[in-house]
């Protein structure tokens, strides 16, 4: 009996497709060889949100209780639990994707697949039983796994990725963190938070490489500010591993050699291709595929991670809802062009379309408008002052060509402007748009009114 | 002086249509040609053009309201003329029109005139402002955003986007859209398949028409003193067609995925143009017909189908189909083939032209030439070769075919 569909990866990519093309009435099974709900359910997105929601607290109890008028004697956290609770978030989540495949009647098979040829994919279940599996169409979802740095590789106690940092038993005292993209930055947040000597290495000249640079230099203050040791432009040049935790030499403004106790290594992520059958890869290494999706063979698309970035769980899903109604519809896919890019350290950072410099290097003509929460009524009150929103406006019909936010709930604002990205809104709209008063929202309608001179509070 | 719009005939079997949109507002200035109104008939929506000039001085007939043929839907105003209201307008009879002018009126466009009338136009926030500065008409654009939205790469590439338009904006009133009518659309369909389904090939003859031209004139002479209607040269070349047929059966055939269908009756399509298309009315058992019945029977066929009063099964189920176009002067061509048949004949003109005879003399001659369109699937190379030769001996003693 042949499936219409199988999905191989179970992931956000993967799950979303196998319920969409079951959704269409066809005939689907998802593969996972570990859990279902991929990285982003079991081992990134949700359960460090979990932990970073701890940590937020517990910084905020340590550093602002007195403002607020709280007196501990002895302000203490039991971090089993810490980890314990967000392993419980992902459960609870993995278990609701289970119940989705069966409410669909979504075939969910464990066990590691393989490509045997355009229309088969073998799986290997536990106790190496193989079954052979028929399928019309087939979508690789198998996502990306941590990249280790050259002749550093990970040892799960000391050389760690972010899957281990997010399960460690015992809280290090130290650490480095080695590139401050979104994982390593969160993870800076969260280690900090708790009291552990973070020391964060990026590259490149600023922290979070691909936000806006302004932005960038605000949360390296920020987080200066909160006792992380942040060494931008720097460059680990030699890495030696010991009993007592790891040696890290530098090299950028400063040259020096760090110790601690664990090293993160968030340099980035390489593709987790299937086995079986070889397909066209970009130079990257990611599966190559066209516009509607498809691989270099017939009826074998890709989706999520596996294609290549901009590698994020909501992008994932939307490419497979895309490649799966081409497949089944006579919809056309679409690639997609505008997406949020949210960091959930404390100050938040979010953005969506371009930085400045991006539309400084494309040669556009367009003016900034900006308002600080320093100066937003909301902020004060609920002692969030931290940060700023940015927006871009194109020149000369003022459409918004980006918009970026660092700031308490950054990450929950960006959608409005997301919105008025997709819609094509310009300056008028979002000036002719109430915005609840007092709200921290209020500072995308004032930053709006700054581009154009009418902006109240500034 | 003021000069009406009146409800157009648009379609053979219209009385009345419908005005679905009035494309220009009160106030108006119309130029000729000017696109003023869409009226829908029992067929299709079709634009109303003005065949005047002038400023749309009152609308009679609103949006949604339908019109007999002939009632007056507008009328054009010359500078600082007011309009006549409808019931002065009556040039043509209008029953209990007059009568009722007084209480009963037209429903009436409201007097406001709006830039765009009626329907809301689906666009982005920074599309309208781009439309707006570089003067282009949303309403002549196609959206390709979310639900048919105008977004702003619909219009010209912007700075930011150096993305090239999916749907270029038609070029200002330089082309018009001409809704498919049914006719259009199935010879759309069906001469699509035959080109792309059916393996064609072509052969082509010329064949010396002086004998017939000979014997039509003596007949015609006769057929005249009798005070009969007189046979052409097509007459001739359908009969032809019709005998060489029964020779050389493998032509009147039709390609049937596991068989080769060979058909017993010749069954003649012929085609007829009309101003909008194309027919190809079926002469029936025209293996049985002499060559006065085929001549009357195509002539009553033609004269039906231009008035559109054939029966379906009057243009349906032909075995075989003869186009010619040398009325039209056309020397030679190649047809597409009707299907589910396997060929069709091209015939050209009659032109008179040296050739070189047997006594290798150069003579003037009346030449004519015939293509054969033929489905290989059916006929080979060979068969469609036997069947132009046994048309030729036809053609070229035509007395054969009188008895």
């Amino acid at each position: 009996m042949a499936y219409d569909l199988i999905v191989i990866g179970g992931g956000p990519a993967g799950y979303v497709g196998a319920i969409r093309a079951a959704q269409l009435g066809k005939k689907v099974a998802c593969v996972e060889k570990d859990r279902v709900g991929g990285t982003c359910l079991n081992w990134g997105c949700i359960p460090t949100k979990s932990l970073l929601r701890n940590a937020e607290l517990f910084h905020l109890m340590k550093l602002r209780a007195d403002e607020c008028g709280f007196s501990f004697d002895n302000l203490r956290y039991d971090w089993s639990k810490i980890i314990k609770r967000s392993r419980d978030v992902a459960d609870k989540n993995a278990a609701g994707i289970e119940y989705l495949f069966r409410k669909n009647k979504v075939d969910y098979l464990r066990g590691e697949a393989s490509l045997e040829s355009a229309g088969v994919v073998s799986v290997k279940a536990a106790g190496d039983k193989t079954q052979k599996l028929e399928a019309k169409n087939i979508l690789l979802a198998t996502g990306v796994v941590s990249r280790p740095l050259p002749e550093f590789p990970f040892n799960n106690k000391t050389v760690i990725g972010s899957r281990e940092a997010m399960v460690l038993e015992k809280q290090p005292a130290s650490i480095v963190i080695i590139g401050a993209g979104a994982i390593g930055v969160e993870f800076a947040y969260f280690f900090n938070a708790f009291g552990t000597k973070v020391t964060l290495i990026e590259m490149m000249s600023a922290i979070l490489p691909l936000e806006d640079t302004e932005v960038s230099l605000a949360l390296e203050k920020a987080f200066a500010k909160q006792g992380i040791k942040v060494l931008t432009g720097t460059k680990v040049v030699k890495t030696a591993t010991g009993k007592e935790g790891v040696k890290i030499s530098v090299e950028g403004k400063t040259t020096e050699t760090l110790e601690a106790e664990t090293c993160l290594v968030a340099i980035g992520v390489q593709p987790l291709l299937p086995g079986g059958i070889s397909l066209q890869l970009t130079p990257r290494g990611f599966i190559q595929t066209t516009d509607r999706y498809q691989t270099s063979v017939a009826g074998v698309f890709a989706a999520g991670d596996i294609i290549g970035p901009p590698l994020l769980a909501h992008v994932a899903s939307y490419e497979a809802i895309q490649a799966v109604e081409g497949m089944f519809t006579d919809h056309a896919p679409k690639r997609i062009n505008v997406f949020p890019s949210c960091t959930y350290c404390q100050p938040q950072v979010a953005s969506v379309g371009l930085a400045e410099r991006a539309a400084k290097e494309r040669g556009l003509k367009f003016r900034v408008g900006k308002f600080p929460f320093s100066a937003s009524g909301k902020a004060r009150a609920v002692g969030e002052v931290e940060g700023f929103v940015k927006i871009l406006f194109g020149e000369p019909h003022r459409e918004v060509l980006g918009a970026h936010i660092i700031g308490a709930e950054a990450t929950e604002m960006i959608a409005e402007l997301g919105l008025a990205i997709s819609l094509e809104a310009t300056e008028e709209e979002i000036e002719a748009t109430v915005h609840a008063h007092p709200t921290l929202s209020e500072a995308v309608h004032e930053a709006t009114g700054q581009a154009f001179g009418s902006a109240i509070h500034i | 002086m003021a000069s009406y719009i009146e409800m157009p005939k648009l379609s053979d079997t219209m009385t009345e249509g419908t005005v679905v949109k009035w494309r220009k507002a009160l106030g108006d200035k119309i130029e000729i040609g000017d696109v003023i109104a869409e009226v829908e008939t029992d067929k299709a929506v079709m634009e109303l053009e003005a065949f005047d000039e002038g400023t749309l001085g009152e609308i009679y007939v609103g949006e949604s309201a339908k019109a007999k043929i002939g009632e007056k839907l507008a009328v054009l105003v010359a500078e600082g003329e007011t309009a006549p209201p409808k019931s002065h307008a009556a040039t043509m009879p209008q029953k209990a029109s007059a009568a009722a002018a007084g209480t009963v009126s037209s429903p009436k466009v409201p007097a406001q005139s709006a830039p765009v009338s009626g329907t809301r136009i689906k666009a982005s926030p920074l599309a309208k402002k781009i439309a707006t500065a570089s003067g282009l008409d949303l309403s002549s654009l196609k959206g390709s955003g979310p639900g048919g939205r105008i977004i702003a790469r619909d219009l010209e590439p912007v700075g930011h986007a150096p993305v090239p338009p999916i749907a270029p904006p038609a070029p200002a009133e330089a082309s018009r859209r001409i809704p498919l009518s049914g006719m259009r659309k199935i010879i759309a369909d069906r001469l699509l398949a035959s080109k792309t389904q059916i393996p064609h090939f072509y052969l082509n003859i010329e064949v010396d028409a002086g004998e017939l031209l000979r014997l039509r004139a003596q007949i015609n002479e006769q057929l005249e003193k009798a005070g009969r209607g007189k046979v052409t040269i097509n007459d001739f070349i359908l009969k032809a067609a019709v005998d060489a047929a029964v020779k050389v059966p493998r032509v009147n055939a039709s390609f049937a995925t596991d068989a080769v269908v060979e058909y017993t009756d010749v069954h003649l399509s012929v085609a007829v143009a009309l101003d909008e298309g194309l027919v190809t009315p079926v002469i029936r058992q025209a293996q049985k017909k002499s060559l006065r019945e085929i001549s009357e029977a195509v002539k009553d066929l033609a004269t039906r189908a231009r008035s559109k009063k054939l029966k379906p099964e009057e243009y349906q189920g032909g075995t075989i189909t003869v186009s010619n176009l040398g009325s039209y002067g056309i020397e030679s061509f190649s047809a597409v083939i009707n299907p589910p048949q396997a060929v069709i004949l091209a015939v050209g003109a009659i032109v008179k032209k040296p050739v070189v005879n047997a006594r290798d003399e150069i003579v003037p001659a009346h030449r004519l030439a015939i293509g054969l369109s033929a489905d290989h699937r059916v006929v080979d190379g060979a068969i469609g070769a036997q069947y132009l030769a046994e048309l030729r001996r036809l053609i070229e003693n035509p007395l054969s075919m009188l008895i």
